[in-house]
């Protein structure tokens, strides 16, 4: 792949950060570069644009996936001036990237020429300064917390480079001055959490979707700044709440890969059946509340029994309901309770009754099936194009179950089947999450009776520290691929630490997937998506 | 629940002194009683979430720990339908004018809990650049309830203390007053002096 690029663009330089392909390259070209790695490599799918303050410069590093071979490769774009940084978008290229772009306009200031819609993404649109610039100042009053309503602007900004190379701004309105406007969320009861539609109507049809997001962003990233790498685990029980552990493995995971940690095959069992267990109960959930969401209000009550009974399991060797804080660098925090095993056998043994009786109940129902049935619609095109993961993926056909396309942890060593449907609608996202309920049975089926013995936690170093370096690394979140960037400057606290989470997108595309359709579907859609908020805001 | 099972006894007494002190009518304080009574068994919550408490919240509607023993079910998507807002959840600075309005909004006799450690003070996220550092400088609150997040089991301890609350409260004259517009107006402009 480096000598096919060399040859088209002999200005980039090549190096191998974490066994990727990192390609530097200047902004004039990287446009071109980016799409011969679309169209020619089959880069389909963008993971993430991380944003870096690297201080005598701002860049972003952009990570893209081939759907075809799973192949890697991540690109380098920087700019020196601070003040007007200017890259070039690639929104044009990648339907998700309009979105990952006005991310980093949010947190570093970088303007993306050519994105049609460059507004500030979480904050509001008075913030000033860029909070995840190293020189950013926190105390800034005139941001202080206010009860006042925030400026609100039907406008919003695109950036043009004219021909004699300088930039120009020009205004461009999100909806047209005879569109009608309904405005549904932040308090909602169906927008699952405190999001915000700006919902352009004709009669019943939806026309265009303007998604609000930033009631609950809590800066994660930039507390991780400042604290030890230990001290960051916390922080990704809150991020999506269902898929606690998780996120945390994938967080261990990486630091441990960077620091040269091998963990006890004990540790690995132990986390893989959590995470597993965790799938369970996130599914139970989902399923409850979007019944609920369609009306079927008795359904939550069937779903969150067999969720209490994980809970319990939970409880007994976690301590913690909800925010576990279970794994640890270097395995997890104590051992599995006496009745673990006893435990998730008896969950086993109930679990295949209670999903029987959901499709029962529910799944074949014929108000449920009309309501869901080829109701918002995602083409595999699409869907890799947003970079929708997780069952919400899988259900348009993409095989985006990084279990199975990059395996990590003992996933490799499992049998288990990754569930795609064809379809692409509410009911077959709907049904691809019961599926995976079974899958997920099925692994804990294997592992419950091999637990290891060992020890749970290996030692490591109290004040642990990173070598120099930059990893990045995909985790399958009960939603969909959880990414962690961590680059390290060598100390006791990352430099930057990166969360890329599955929800941003599955947010970003309820415009494109409800288009023309009726707002009483909205409901269904967005909750068909599963999205969690506080995940997509961090 | 027995009175020497609660915590915080000395707060309650302190508040029905403070009522005898002031003196009540007979009558009054009779219909005050069977009012409270009522009100006190059927508190509704406002659908209110924005983060993990909230998934606890849902748990405690549901059959295991069923607050709907307690009459709190009735949980009302609009601010003014319902009596109590349960602020379960970090608030942050974009979410405070929504928070706040949602506030005014809510019919008076209203209440507000605090749940968790966000809501109360930041908790993880204090040090955070957007995020507000207790709903006590946003809103007057009436009971905290500490945990991140609370068990299921705090929150009905948290909600009962409400409830004993509004049981010792004068609804005649007391809080079912009506306020005054130049009342009022004095009132926000102090808040904001």
């Amino acid at each position: 792949m480096q000598e096919q690029i060399a040859k088209l663009f002999p200005q980039a330089t090549f190096e191998t950060v974490d066994n990727t392909l990192t390609v530097t390259i200047d902004d004039a070209h990287w446009h071109d570069l980016a799409t011969y790695l679309r169209d020619q490599l089959h880069m389909d799918y963008l993971v993430t644009i991380v944003g870096m303050d690297w201080v005598t410069s701002l860049g972003c590093i952009y990570y893209m996936m081939s759907t075809v071979d799973n192949k890697m490769v991540a690109a380098k774009v920087s700019t020196t001036d601070r003040v007007n940084p200017y890259i070039t978008s690639v929104a044009d290229l990648w339907a998700i990237a309009g979105i990952y772009e006005r991310e980093v306009y949010d947190f570093f200031g970088i303007i993306f020429v050519g994105n049609p819609d460059m507004r500030r993404l979480f904050l509001n649109i008075d913030w000033k300064g860029f909070p995840l610039r190293k020189d950013y100042d926190e105390n800034d009053p005139r941001n202080a917390v206010s009860i006042e309503n925030e400026r609100q602007t039907d406008d919003t900004y695109t950036y043009v480079r004219q021909a004699d190379g300088s930039v120009e701004r020009k205004s461009v309105p999100v909806f047209m001055p005879d569109d009608f406007v309904v405005n549904i969320g932040p308090q909602h009861p169906a927008t699952h959490g405190v999001l915000r539609f700006r919902t352009a109507v004709d009669g019943e049809t939806i026309k265009k979707i303007d998604v609000y997001m930033g009631y609950i962003h809590r800066g994660i990233e930039k507390l991780c700044e400042s604290l030890t790498y230990p001290q960051t685990l916390p922080f990704m029980d809150r991020m999506d709440y269902f898929s606690a552990h998780n996120y945390h493995h994938g967080l261990c995971a990486t630091i441990e890969k960077a620091a040269g940690i091998t963990i006890s095959d004990r540790a690995q069992v132990i986390r893989v059946m959590m995470d597993e267990l965790s799938r369970i109960a996130s599914h139970c959930l989902f399923i409850g509340t979007y019944c609920m969401d369609l009306g079927a209000t008795t359904m939550l009550f069937y779903t969150l029994r067999v969720r209490e009974q994980i809970l319990d399991i939970m409880e007994k060797t976690c301590g913690a309901r909800m925010t576990f804080n279970y794994d640890c660098i270097g395995g997890v925090m104590q051992d599995i309770a006496p009745d673990f095993v006893a435990d998730v056998k008896a969950l086993l043994e109930i679990l295949p009754k209670n999903i029987k009786e959901y499709n029962k109940i529910f799944t074949g129902n014929v108000i449920a099936r009309n309501r869901m049935e080829g109701v918002g619609v995602l083409s595999r095109q699409d869907a890799i194009s947003y970079g929708i993961t997780g069952p919400s993926g899988r259900a348009s056909g993409w095989a985006c179950d990084m279990r199975k396309e990059k395996p990590y942890s003992i996933y490799s060593q499992l049998d288990f089947r990754q569930v795609v449907a064809e379809e692409g609608d509410s009911m077959a996202r709907f049904k691809v999450r019961l599926q995976e309920m079974e899958e997920s049975a099925h692994i804990l089926e294997q592992l419950v009776d091999n637990i290891p013995e060992g020890e749970y936690c290996v030692k490591v170093p109290k004040m642990l520290k990173l070598p120099k370096g930059a990893w990045f690394d995909m985790y399958e979140g009960c939603r969909g691929v959880f990414g962690v960037y961590v680059e390290s400057d060598g100390t006791t606290k990352p430099y930057r630490l990166k969360l890329v989470p599955p929800c941003l997108n599955l947010a970003a595309v309820v415009d494109h997937i409800t288009r023309g359709e009726k707002i009483a579907d909205l409901i269904t859609i967005g909750g068909s998506l599963d999205y969690i908020v506080p995940d997509m805001d961090r | 629940m027995p009175y020497e099972a609660w915590k915080d006894n000395e707060y309650i007494e302190g508040l029905v002194n403070e009522l005898r002190e002031n003196g009540t009518n007979v009558i009054v304080g009779t219909f005050d009683k069977l009012i409270n009574w009522g009100r006190s068994n059927s508190i509704w919550p406002l659908t209110f979430a924005t983060s993990c408490c909230g998934i606890e919240f849902v748990s405690l509607g549901a059959a295991r720990f069923d607050m709907a023993r307690f009459g709190w079910e009735v949980a009302r998507a609009s601010p003014r339908q319902a009596d109590f807002m349960m602020v379960a959840g970090t608030i942050v600075n974009r979410m405070v004018p929504v928070f706040r309005r949602l506030y005014d909004q809510l019919a008076e006799p209203k209440y507000v809990i605090a749940c968790g450690s966000c809501a109360i003070s930041g908790g993880p996220f204090r040090k955070s650049y957007h995020v507000a550092k207790g709903i006590e400088d946003i809103v007057p609150v009436d009971v905290f309830v500490p945990g991140c997040p609370p068990r299921p089991e705090a929150m009905i301890y948290g909600i009962m203390q409400l409830s004993r609350k509004i049981k010792v409260e004068r609804f005649f004259g007391g809080v079912n007053r009506q306020q005054k517009r130049q009342e009022y107006l004095n009132l926000v402009q102090e808040k904001q002096s």
